[in-house]
């Protein structure tokens, strides 16, 4: 029987950046695959791997005018304002919606981090340069953020 | 790409029928398209799931999901500011 049933398309995002807005940008990237019927991997990676440390989540500086974190500041009241969601309930959300959270390993070393350290039940896998091949050699689209 | 193009003169979304409401009024990007994809996931075959919302650019990107997904898009209804999608799965 030739019952082909089409695979749903894939996003992989490296996230490299620990910047609080970059990783807006790739939870935001994420859920919106999800909510569009594609699957999605996040790699975290260096900068990126330290906010999946417990407690890392909401540490990261902004990319630019972060001002010893009075630019941060501001942009928390503005998005509080807009009703942002926080990056906590994005992550869930990319989570309950079946997207997959790869921790770097050679980074890990780098930073001296053991899982015990991270958030091992948001973790999926953990792995090197390989695992994102993989991921992204059958993705349609993949980022590095 | 080509806007999709719903009937909105057809009537009112099929209130009674809906199963499964999902209110996101007041969230902003990307927490409708989120809300819409939990609640299909929970959805039945079959069953219509209506989404209450204020974000405008929403009212154009449920559609656009509902389509991707390969789901029947019932009704797309009121101003951009707040509107109500009904979406059987």
């Amino acid at each position: 029987m030739e019952q082909s049933e089409k695979k749903p398309e894939r996003v992989s995002i490296v996230l490299h950046s620990g910047d609080m807005d970059k990783v807006y940008s790739a939870l935001i990237i994420g859920n919106g695959a999800l909510a569009m019927g594609m699957e999605a991997s996040i790699y975290f990676t260096f900068w990126g791997l330290q906010r999946l440390q417990k407690g890392g989540l909401e540490k990261g500086p902004l990319s630019k005018m972060h001002m010893l974190g009075l630019g941060k500041w501001m942009i928390k009241r503005r998005m509080k304002k807009a009703n942002v969601a926080s990056l906590e309930r994005l992550l869930r959300d990319f989570k309950e919606l079946g997207g997959r959270i790869i921790a770097c390993e050679m980074t890990m070393e780098i930073m001296g981090f053991t899982r015990h350290d991270l958030r091992e039940d948001l973790i999926d896998s953990y792995g090197a340069v390989g695992t994102y091949i993989r991921e992204a050699r059958e993705s349609a689209i993949t980022l590095f953020i | 790409m080509a806007d999709i193009k719903v009937d909105t003169t057809k009537g009112e979304c099929p209130l009674d029928e809906a199963k499964i409401k999902v209110d996101c009024r007041g969230e902003t990007c990307p927490v409708p398209l989120v809300e819409v994809r939990k609640a299909l996931r929970k959805a039945s075959p079959g069953d219509v799931v209506e989404v209450v919302g204020t974000h405008p650019a929403s009212k154009k990107e449920i559609p656009m999901a509902v389509e991707a997904l390969g789901l029947t898009l019932l009704s797309v209804e009121g101003p951009d500011d707040d509107w109500t999608i009904c979406i059987r799965r």
